[in-house]
């Protein structure tokens, strides 16, 4: 009975994950965007405890608490700082407008779902359901990452991006080997940092924060 | 049909059509104190009723049969929904008559008269009302379809006296499609009832409103029917919340004493659901009518993946 009520809580945890995801394809403030990827990264601590609780495996707890400092309090810090410093607190320009973004998303959804339908009846997992909606986090971050032009809701959308490998990795195969974990959160982390020099950086030489721009780089 | 299902639908119909204003007045007194103001007071919408009731009905010489019949007939649909909608006994009598798919088009006829009728006597206002309000009613039905045959998919059936005696009487089990539908079904509830992010229901503002463009040219009992529907039409929908995602304490078939019980449970989910709707409505501002389809095809995603998460996770 309590190992169904866990099982049945990670599947919700799941489900608040991917409907943050879809928030963030919606999301037009950059500020909320933030919002909303502190919260993602709080439902996946939320949600590594748990599946470390229910199959008591320790490390899990520490890949939480590594989460729980990098995803919820650091990069959020990180980008509040960013995006004060360059002034960039207005709506974001999408390149297709949102309605279609999220018919695209439904697609994407179905698409993952039934890609992680025949692995899932192989594991063993408790969450083994749960690799489908991870598959789609991936994949709606993604399409963010496309579809917006300026730089710094693609970063959000690469860092959510992480965020839904994690929770694939959690679910499937109750997490990566730690050496792995401590790399990859260690890479994040210096992701961000060269990320945002690398936003002044574009500031500094177009006055504006649209990848765009990047693409008329060249000697004439 | 037993003798008890008989009263407690009587009961039922009672209640709602006596605590629907009440539970408007609720609201707007909680909207008050958020705002710091002293407020109207809870029976504010009592008097405003009694007041419209004793008033002549002015009707426009070059209004139809239909502008007259309107208001009788949004005000019967919204009775027999909230008539059907199982708030205090799943013991219904009148609950096979229609199910959900059915109380949705009950909902689709009352708007469909109030937009032929504001369209009736030819103001542009009451044309434009009719058509935002279309634009809205298109767009949140399928929403709305899509949240019931979320909890449909669990019950394994349409009906709403089951669905709610599936959810209300089995252990505890937590459904994340629930979760997704529930956010969608506020969205819906917010757009089809007038409410803040879509409309508001304080203002008469010309540019901005819908439902009261709609009901601009009536006046007296008319109205009175009409302003009553209104308030029956978010009490209805505030009772399908409850009844989807918060079912416990409504009363099973048999159970006189679980009936007595079942009404101050209502009323106390219903007061907690109207603070948490003054909260919302505070804390969110009036979004662009352009807005507003994309506000809803938000609704209407959100369902659909709740109905395909809960078949992904088979639950």
């Amino acid at each position: 009975m309590m190992s169904e009520l866990v099982g049945q809580l990670i599947n919700l945890l799941a489900a608040i994950l991917l409907m943050l995801s879809f928030a963030m394809i919606s999301q037009r403030r950059i500020l909320s965007l933030i919002h909303l990827f502190t919260a993602q990264g709080a439902i996946l601590v939320a949600a590594t405890l748990l599946v470390g609780y229910a199959t008591h495996q320790p490390h899990l707890y520490v890949s939480a608490g590594i989460t729980l400092v990098l995803k919820v309090i650091l990069i959020p810090l990180l980008l509040h700082r960013v995006i004060n410093r360059l002034d960039v607190r207005w709506d974001v320009e999408t390149l297709i407008n949102i309605p279609m973004t999220m018919i695209i998303g439904i697609a994407l959804v179905i698409f993952a779902f039934n890609l992680a339908l025949p692995i899932s009846k192989l594991s063993v997992s408790i969450a083994r359901g749960t690799l489908g909606i991870a598959l789609a986090c991936v994949l709606l971050s993604f399409m963010m990452m496309i579809t917006r032009s300026k730089a710094v809701p693609q970063v959000i959308g690469f860092l959510s991006m992480e965020n839904g490998l994690f929770f694939a990795a959690t679910s499937a195969t109750y997490g990566m080997p730690m050496v792995v974990e401590l790399g990859i959160a260690l890479d994040v982390l210096v992701g961000i940092l060269i990320l945002g020099v690398f936003m002044f950086h574009i500031r500094e030489e177009f006055d504006s924060l649209d990848i765009s721009h990047l693409e008329k780089l060249r000697e004439d | 049909m037993t003798g008890l299902g008989v009263a407690s639908q009587l009961l039922e119909i009672v209640m709602a059509l006596l605590l629907a204003p009440l539970l408007s007045g609720w609201i707007n007194q909680c909207r008050a104190w958020l705002q710091n103001k002293s407020g109207a007071g809870l029976l504010q919408p009592y008097r405003m009723l009694h007041k419209l009731f004793n008033k002549e009905s002015l009707i426009s010489e070059h209004a139809s049969p239909l502008f007259r019949g309107a208001p009788y007939i949004v005000f019967g649909c919204m009775a027999l929904a909230s008539a059907i909608i199982p708030t205090l006994s799943t013991d219904l009598p009148l609950s096979p008559a229609a199910d959900a798919i059915a109380l949705v088009g009950l909902f689709a006829v009352a708007r469909v008269f109030i937009s032929l009728a504001a369209m009736d006597v030819g103001t542009s206002f009451g044309t434009f009302g009719a058509r935002r309000e279309m634009l809205i009613g298109f767009l949140a039905e399928p929403a709305l379809l899509m949240v019931l045959f979320s909890a449909s998919l669990i019950s394994k059936s349409t009906s709403l006296t089951t669905i709610v005696e599936t959810l209300a009487h089995r252990h505890l089990a937590i459904y994340p499609s629930l979760a997704l539908a529930g956010v969608a079904f506020t969205m819906v509830s917010l757009a089809e009832n007038a409410r803040v992010p879509v409309d508001n229901p304080a203002t008469h503002l010309e540019l901005t409103m819908i439902h009261e463009a709609l009901i601009l040219e009536y006046s007296g009992r008319h109205l009175a029917l009409l302003e009553w529907a209104a308030s029956l039409k978010l009490f209805a929908y505030s009772c399908i919340g409850l009844a989807l995602f918060f079912p416990w304490g409504v009363a099973e078939a048999e159970a006189p004493l679980a009936l007595l019980l079942a009404m101050p449970v209502l009323i106390l989910k219903l007061a907690i659901g109207g603070v948490l709707l003054a909260l919302l409505e505070t804390l969110s501002a009036k979004m662009r009518i352009f807005r507003v389809p994309e506000f809803l095809a938000t609704a209407f995603l959100l369902a659909v993946i709740g109905m395909l998460v809960s078949i992904l996770l088979g639950q």
